[in-house]
């Protein structure tokens, strides 16, 4: 079992201080729903347990005129409580809501989704369809990456030793913007993604998509942003031609594994088939708002 | 490795315990606290048998530690109804025979009042997709359905 | 019993009794038990499939500062091959020890080999790493295609083919082969106008109880041992760990804790004879309890199968020829249920021309324990989705073609006796008038029907009834209480006495409290042990006579019992129960009533399942859109808890229809053992379940009772596999329909 040192920064620089002169593997603990079930596996023998959530701004979201500045530990449970967030992007507020039962949306976190870097994760290809953007504070300073640059492999990210994830910023869309976020489970709760899909979408008046976005999920080391897909949808009135194109250029830009909970031809097919329905959905809301 | 001192309050009470930085709230409730009420079902999340509240929000005790309460308010099934009575959402698991072997129960009644606070006049639907988490292998969740809808009813009427 | 009986008691819906331990948290299960000094075992599993154990060194776990005692398969002493009933069944005693703890081989990822007694979990989880062993690593098989193969690994070496004329000189993983008949087979596919024949998969499938496995056990001075644990069948706890600690019964005594679900899955012994054997060892109590996946890996499940089904009917809907082969998964040792699989496949037929072979084949994965009508799911889901297909080649109604056929009284069953009174026309009578069957199918949507035959058990139960002073009484039962019995028995208890069931408290008595009672089993123990209460009040009545017919100084026939009062039929006397149980002291002492029974007449339960289902045809994604569960309780006691096992059945077994499925990596290891992957329904899965009770009386029991607990887990297997099948229309051959393989019908066929 492994021995576990626990600290609760009440600052950035605080947790950055820990972080950075850790001589044991140092993690930091937002909601816990995956670190704690790895920590109880793993064969480290001590970890540095670094409590992020006593950091003021951490667990707080702000939507101004201009962008959403959301506290990367919020939980998933509080965030999709924000009536006024989920007006603006309904689809990364679905994705949040999607992760695991009630409880787990008690503590699990947008940001300790994105950290987890699981290829599966599903607020990430919805944080890719809106262009979020990290700020990661570290000995060094801070510094911004985009999302889809922010996970580097399974289970691994841009993040070095000593940094942390500060902020999640999304610039607020243009007009008639909306997103979407759909993923495939067996089941209709519980389940970690088969295929998932974030779509953004950007109507002009006379219903040409003008600007898009998709974000895929579960069908590679990483969630990935695919710029065909959207080239597929931008320009059209979302008919089934063009639907069925950016369906297909999901599918193509996947690269997906057999395991547990899909195969690699199941994956493919039905990403494409999200991210036509997805496309759909937030096309009918562009138009809506 | 020194235990860690926490102070934190449980179904209304202030408690203090010592435990590891390691240990879960669940391992912390049941063993130290003798509060067995809470069950362990999966010790991973997703099995909704240890769920309580953490400062009002449901939430697994498997997946929080127990250094984490400090300053903060438990709630758990100890904590359901008073003394000598029992609240409502208890009464109507009992009417409805919404248990059958029942070491699932404490888990989804902390849930079910949990649900009622945040919507007291859930559909269905809702009920069944917020108690999604909480499983049950027994009933088919029928009964654990009918039990929640009618306890929704009659505290919307005692309200 | 025969005729309609008017009840006061039987048949309303009252608040169990343990209930209310249940909803406040105070009721104690298997984890919930600790004893002073108490210390914490925990097991150390095989990272193989399948191995030969060269070497175990456990010196270093032993030298760690918070380690008490470690045990390994020596520590059982001498225990040799012999037959015991240990659960449902008898079992072999050797390979129940081996189970509990590997010998010289293990035999699937997850087998037990060592254990730890340790000051904390975490103390003793660390010393397990602590423990060396050398192992021969073997390539497994894990499939009865690959086992039954020529030239396969053998699992065991002393094993051979039980079945044949003649038993065969070389060892091999069929433990197994058994053929039942009647009739002539042939003959009757001659006779067919129409014949389907099919070949089916199931998967590997567990209870998937919500609570693990779990005991304290404490090991005293004097040779007097303890054993606390959640099981269905604490005296066969008793009898197996005696047996592996060589104790004499009378100095083990085990408690049956609340327990947390089993369907079968709890009627065996795992950590009990480890924990007490680490209890002897480390002279402090020992608690054990599994993580969920140890539960997954090394506990349960049923048996994957193989099978076929073949199936001749006339024109006019007459079957004319049954015919099954089946394959079983043992897991590591012998004893699948295939037996009751062969039993059970075709019995909802009065078909005279009926042939059945079956094979017990053990693979390396955990062995197999019961499962809700353990083997009967698989066989009729072999056979019911062939009869379906049957009455759809030749045009007929499922249920019009299955009350042509239907087993009833009088049907010669395959495995030898003629069927008393059941009530399988009833049931699809009220399948047939369902608001469901006669509701619109929704578009893109499918329906499917199956009926399920199980038989029930009876067997030995052991009942005392103690009466206070007050009139009240306790009522000391042998059968631990999984969903809900205490109500029945107490309602049972109290329509012989005539006095309101809160005034009796029914509790599950330890094994110094009783003589030996079954396990909770077999859908026995409303059935069984309810007859061992009514003869145990009964029992109390007559002395309730006998003690008033005392103080009236007349003969006991001279005093009726009637509404909880005697009454002095010479005279004009009354008193109440209460008033005679006060009186008890005057008239010889306190008043106990005795029922120890081996129960015979236990009556079959048919049910039949109506679904409807909705298939996403772009991902393959089933939804159950509307379930009927119908079925014949006998006489139901409570209906609500009735309804409850119907309700749970068909949803276990809509689980097994859907997605529940062990899958193994190249190695034999599990990939999923936990709720994450081993995805079993929730809430939000399912519709409300609708249930019809059909009640024809079963003659056997004082009330009419059937067992209900088994029967509903048999049709959904079937009833969604058609109706997925329906609603995409494509023929479903394996299970689970899980969406890849769904969406793999939809396009390829």
């Amino acid at each position: 079992m492994v021995s576990v040192v626990y600290e609760a920064p009440d600052s950035i620089e605080g947790a950055v201080n820990l972080l950075a002169n850790a001589d044991v593997p140092a993690h930091i603990l937002a909601g816990g729903t995956d670190l704690i079930i790895q920590t109880n596996g793993s064969s480290d023998a001590e970890r540095l347990f670094v409590d992020v959530k006593k950091i003021a701004g951490m667990t707080e979201a702000n939507l101004t005129d201009t962008a959403l500045v959301l506290g990367p530990s919020m939980s998933c449970a509080a965030f999709t409580e924000c009536d006024d967030i989920k007006a603006v992007f309904p689809g990364l507020v679905e994705a949040a809501y999607l992760i695991g039962s009630t409880q787990v949306q008690g503590r699990a976190s947008v940001g300790g989704n994105l950290c987890n870097s699981s290829p599966a994760a599903d607020t990430i290809p919805a944080l890719i369809a809106n262009g979020a953007q990290c700020v990661i504070a570290g000995p060094g300073g801070e510094r911004t990456v985009p999302v889809e640059e922010f996970v580097t492999g399974v289970g691994r990210n841009c993040m070095e030793k000593g940094e942390l994830l500060k902020q999640i910023t999304i610039a607020r869309p243009a007009a008639n913007t909306s997103d979407a976020y759909l993923r495939f489970i067996p089941r209709t709760e519980m389940d970690i993604a088969v295929a998932g899909a974030g779509v953004s979408i950007t109507l002009d008046d006379n219903g040409t998509c003008t600007a898009a976005r998709v974000g895929i999920g579960a069908v590679a080391p990483t969630a990935l942003l695919v710029p065909d897909a959207a080239a597929a949808l931008v320009g059209s009135t979302l008919d089934d031609a063009a639907l069925q194109a950016a369906a297909d250029a999901a599918s193509a830009a996947s690269s997906p594994i057999t395991d547990r909970r899909g195969t690699v031809e199941y994956r493919r097919q039905v990403v494409g088939v999200l991210v036509k329905r997805a496309a759909t959905i937030a096309a009918e809301r562009a138009k809506g708002g | 490795m020194a235990k860690s001192h926490v102070s934190t309050s449980i179904n209304g009470e202030p408690v203090e315990y010592l435990c590891d930085p390691g240990d879960t709230l669940l391992d912390v409730l049941r063993n130290e606290l003798q509060l067995t009420g809470t069950k362990e079902g999966c010790g991973s999340g997703d099995c909704g048998a240890c769920s309580v509240t953490l400062n009002g929000r449901l939430v697994c005790s498997c997946l929080v530690l127990g250094v984490e309460a400090e300053g903060a308010e438990v709630g758990t099934i100890e904590g359901v109804g008073a003394n000598d009575k029992l609240h409502v959402i208890q009464e109507k698991f009992l009417e409805h025979a919404a248990l059958q072997c029942g070491v699932c129960t404490p888990g989804l009644i902390v849930s079910t009042k949990a649900l009622l606070e945040e919507n007291p006049n859930p559909t269905e639907e809702e009920a069944r997709y917020y108690l999604a988490g909480n499983l049950c292998r027994c009933t088919g969740y029928d009964k654990i359905i009918r039990a929640v809808m009618d306890a929704a009813e009659t505290m919307r009427e005692g309200a | 019993m025969s005729e309609a009986q008017e009840f006061k008691y039987i048949g309303q819906r009252t608040i169990r009794p343990d209930g209310y331990d249940k909803v406040t948290g105070r009721a104690q299960y298997g984890a919930d038990l600790s004893l002073p000094g108490m210390i914490w075992g925990r097991t150390l599993r095989s990272p193989h499939a399948h191995a030969k154990i060269v070497s175990i060194d456990t010196s270093k776990a032993e030298a760690h500062p918070d380690v008490f005692a470690v045990v390994t398969f020596k520590d059982f002493g001498s225990v040799e091959g012999e037959s015991i009933n240990a659960g449902e069944g008898a079992a072999d005693v050797l390979d129940l020890a081996r189970n509990c703890l590997a010998d010289d081989k293990v035999l699937y990822h997850g087998h037990a080999i060592a254990a730890v007694a340790a000051r904390t979990e975490r103390a003793a989880d660390d010393a397990l790493d602590l423990i060396d062993v050398k192992y021969e690593v073997l390539s497994p098989v894990m499939d009865v295609e690959d086992a039954m193969k020529e030239g396969a690994p053998v699992l065991h070496e002393d094993m051979f083919t039980q079945g044949y004329e003649e038993t065969p000189s070389t060892p091999s993983n069929i433990a197994t082969r058994l053929e039942m008949k009647m009739g002539d087979i042939e003959a009757g596919f001659a006779e067919a106008d129409v014949i389907v024949e099919r070949e089916f998969r199931t998967p590997t499938a567990h209870q998937g109880y919500i609570e693990p496995h779990a005991c304290t056990a404490r090991y005293d001075e004097d040779g007097q041992s303890m054993v606390w644990c959640c099981t269905q069948g604490h005296f066969d706890v008793r009898t197996s760990t005696a047996k592996l600690l060589g104790l004499d019964l009378s100095k083990l005594k085990v408690v049956a804790s609340e327990i947390g679900g089993g369907f079968g899955g709890k009627t065996v012994v795992y950590q009990e004879p480890v924990a007490l054997a680490l209890s002897r060892k480390a002279g402090r109590p020992v608690k054990m309890v599994m993580n969920r996946d140890e539960v997954f890996i090394a506990t349960g499940p049923t048996s994957a199968a193989k099978l076929k089904a073949k199936v001749g009917a006339k024109k006019d809907g007459t079957i004319t020829a049954m015919q099954g082969w089946m394959a079983y998964e043992a897991g590591a040792f012998k004893g699948s249920p295939m037996m009751p699989g062969v039993m059970t496949m075709f019995t909802p037929y009065d078909c005279g021309n009926v042939q059945v072979e079956g094979f017990d084949v053990v693979v390396n994965k955990s062995k197999v324990a019961a499962y809700r009508a353990p083997g009967a799911p698989q066989a009729e889901f072999a056979a019911e989705m062939v009869v379906n297909e049957v009455a759809e080649k030749i045009g007929m109604d499922p249920i019009e073609l299955r009350l042509k056929n239907a087993a009833k009284e009088g049907t010669q069953t395959i495995y030898g006796p003629k069927l008393k009174t059941v009530g399988l026309i009833e049931c699809l009578e009220a399948a047939r008038d369902s608001d469901h069957y006669k509701s619109a199918l929704a578009d893109g949507c499918g329906r499917g029907i199956a009926a399920g035959f199980w038989f029930n058990i009876g067997g030995q139960s052991s009942v005392s009834i103690n009466m206070n002073t007050d009139g009240t009484g306790t009522i000391l039962e042998g059968s631990p209480d999984i969903g809900g019995s205490r109500a029945s028995m107490q309602m049972m208890a109290a329509e012989v006495l005539q006095i309101e069931p809160s005034n009796l408290k029914p509790i599950v008595a330890d094994t110094d409290s009783l003589p030996y009672s079954q396990g909770t089993g077999g859908s026995r123990v409303t059935f069984a042990t309810g007859m061992a209460v009514i003869e145990a009040a009964e029992d109390v009545v007559k002395q309730i006579k006998e003690r008033a017919a005392a103080i009236w100084n007349v003969t006991a026939e001279q005093v009726d019992y009637a509404d909880g009062v005697a009454i002095n039929t010479a005279g004009e006397e009354k008193m109440s129960l209460a008033e005679v149980c006060q009186a008890a002291e005057k008239t010889g002492g306190q008043i106990s009533g005795t029922g120890n029974i081996n129960a015979r007449g236990a009556g079959p339960s048919f049910a039949v399942h109506l679904c409807d289902t909705k298939v996403d045809q772009e991902t393959g994604k089933v939804d159950v859109v509307r379930y009927t569960a119908i079925q014949d309780a006998g006489k139901a006691i409570h209906p609500s808890y009735v309804e409850g096992q119907f309700q749970g059945g068909a949803v276990q077994g809509i689980g097994w229809a859907l997605n529940e499925e062990y899958i193994f990596n190249d190695d034999g290891v599990m990939e999923n053992p936990g709720f994450l992957d081993y995805r079993i329904p929730l809430a939000s899965d399912l519709p409300m379940i609708e249930t019809i009770i059909v009640e024809v009386p079963n003659s056997f029991h004082p009330y009419g009772v059937r067992g209900v607990g088994e029967s509903g887990i048999i049709p959904p297997l079937a009833a969604v596999g058609w109706s997925v099948g329906d609603a995409i229309d494509r023929k479903v051959e394996e299970l689970p329909c899980s969406p890849p393989r769904v969406l793999s019908l939809i396009q390829n066929g």
